[in-house]
């Protein structure tokens, strides 16, 4: 249990890190920017209590603005995530529910239930975010054409980190 | 207040997530200056719709009271108009020189009266005796001569147009001196008759025509026009041309009057000398 905690404190560290310095700098076309931040929150153990999902999330938030200076925009958007986060999981669990201990992932969930998961939650941080970075509807087509693209670019991103470090974790596949 | 309780623990999650979120977006506008600038930019814009409406409502029923403020307003504005005034300041610059006499200051004055179109043609001046217009003083545009000061009034004057049947003026051909007479023949405003050149002169189509100096109204030099044509018509010794007037009487605006500061000398003079016939 105690362990469990540390692997995910230290994966928020990892992931929140790596958006900060790295990621924070790639834009490999005009207006795509990828977040591979928002992993840490698609990990959070899936019988995590609503109210500690938004705190953590709030607190994921308010710490990637702290790199990208812009002060409640992402703490905005990942509020949003840990709000979302619990309808999400109940309306795409299993016939019969989760098993316990189950973790959000490819291996654990399988690749369908994986990708419905990632690809809605990271579409609607994406969203929220972009639209909160243009605060106004002008120009909705362009910020939607960057909202999809940069939704495609995280979600590859995430599948990748996924097969990297959970390959043979698990040890079921 | 149980029910409420009730209603808070049951939505607690909800409610949890409002709070957050209005904090989040509370602190988002006040710290970034663009997504509050679009934030008060959208609110005033809502507010601002509001606002038309209503006038659009309200706006009719002080209609007359607002006819009436912009009536008298109009007039007072009217009244402080430069039209309803007459300028009086003179701004006639002597020049003291030891060595160089000034011989000629200009006033300047605005046209409020011209013609062009009659057979004599007058202009008025909104300059007279007050600001030391006189009689018989030359005056010029800034495209050429325009005409003689014939009678003054306190603040007017009246000009004689170059565009008159008496108007005489001494002018002269630029390239070599000869000078002769411009007078106006009627018809175009733009064009005047030189007459009697004598015909040793090398008359080429576009010479340019000053003022003599002779005859004390003109300084000497000033731009007149361009010879149009010219032609020596049967039975004549001398050529007849087609002056292309410098000024434009229809466009004319402000003008200098010439004041010639040594003329009563030089009248003097001129009377003094005895007269051959009347020996």
């Amino acid at each position: 249990m105690v362990s469990e905690i540390l692997r995910h404190i230290i994966r928020f560290i990892v992931l929140v890190a790596v958006q900060g310095l790295i990621l924070k700098n790639v834009e490999p076309l005009p207006g795509l920017n990828p977040f591979l931040y928002v992993l840490f929150l698609l990990l959070l153990p899936v019988e995590l209590p609503g109210w500690l999902g938004l705190l953590i999330a709030f607190v994921t938030g308010w710490c990637v603005d702290m790199f990208y200076g812009t002060p409640g925009m992402h703490t905005a958007t990942c509020t949003f995530i840990g709000f979302l986060r619990p309808a999400v999981l109940r309306f795409i669990a299993p016939r019969d529910g989760y098993e316990f201990g189950n973790q959000p992932t490819m291996q654990d969930m399988g690749r369908t239930w994986f990708f419905t998961y990632t690809i809605t939650l990271v579409f609607a941080h994406h969203f929220v975010l972009f639209f909160l970075e243009m605060f106004s509807f002008r120009e909705f087509f362009y910020t939607l054409l960057r909202i999809i693209m940069s939704t495609a670019a995280s979600v590859l991103l995430i599948t990748v980190t996924q097969f990297l470090f959970y390959r043979t974790k698990s040890g079921t596949t | 207040m149980r029910n409420l309780i009730v209603f808070l623990a049951r939505n607690y999650f909800f409610l949890m997530f409002l709070l957050l979120e209005v904090v989040a977006v509370f602190i988002l506008v006040r710290s970034n200056p663009y997504q509050r600038a679009e934030a008060v930019n959208s609110t005033s814009e809502v507010a601002g719709k509001i606002y038309a409406v209503r006038n659009d409502l309200t706006g009719y029923f002080n209609l007359r009271d607002q006819n009436r403020i912009l009536s008298e307003e109009i007039a007072r504005l009217r009244n402080l108009q430069g039209s309803a005034w007459l300028n009086t300041a003179n701004k006639e610059i002597a020049v003291n020189d030891t060595l160089y006499r000034q011989r000629y200051s200009f006033i300047d004055a605005e046209v409020i009266d011209n013609t062009v179109t009659r057979r004599n043609n007058y202009i008025v001046l909104a300059r007279g005796k007050n600001q030391g217009v006189r009689e018989g003083m030359g005056v010029m545009g800034p495209n050429g001569i325009v005409g003689i000061v014939r009678s003054v009034s306190p603040n007017f004057c009246t000009v004689m147009s170059l565009l008159h049947k008496d108007s005489r003026i001494s002018a002269s051909l630029k390239k070599d001196g000869t000078f002769a007479q411009l007078l106006w023949d009627g018809g175009d405003y733009r064009n005047a008759t030189l007459k009697e050149i004598p015909t040793h002169v090398k008359l080429v189509k576009g010479d340019t025509l000053v003022t003599s100096g002779l005859g004390n109204a003109f300084p000497k030099g000033v731009f007149v026009g361009v010879i149009s044509s010219f032609e020596k018509k049967a039975g004549e010794k001398t050529y007849t041309a087609q002056v292309l007037l410098g000024t434009d009487f229809r466009k004319l605006q402000h003008v200098s009057v010439v004041n010639n500061l040594l003329k009563e000398e030089l009248e003097q003079l001129q009377n003094s000398i005895p007269d051959d016939d009347g020996k």
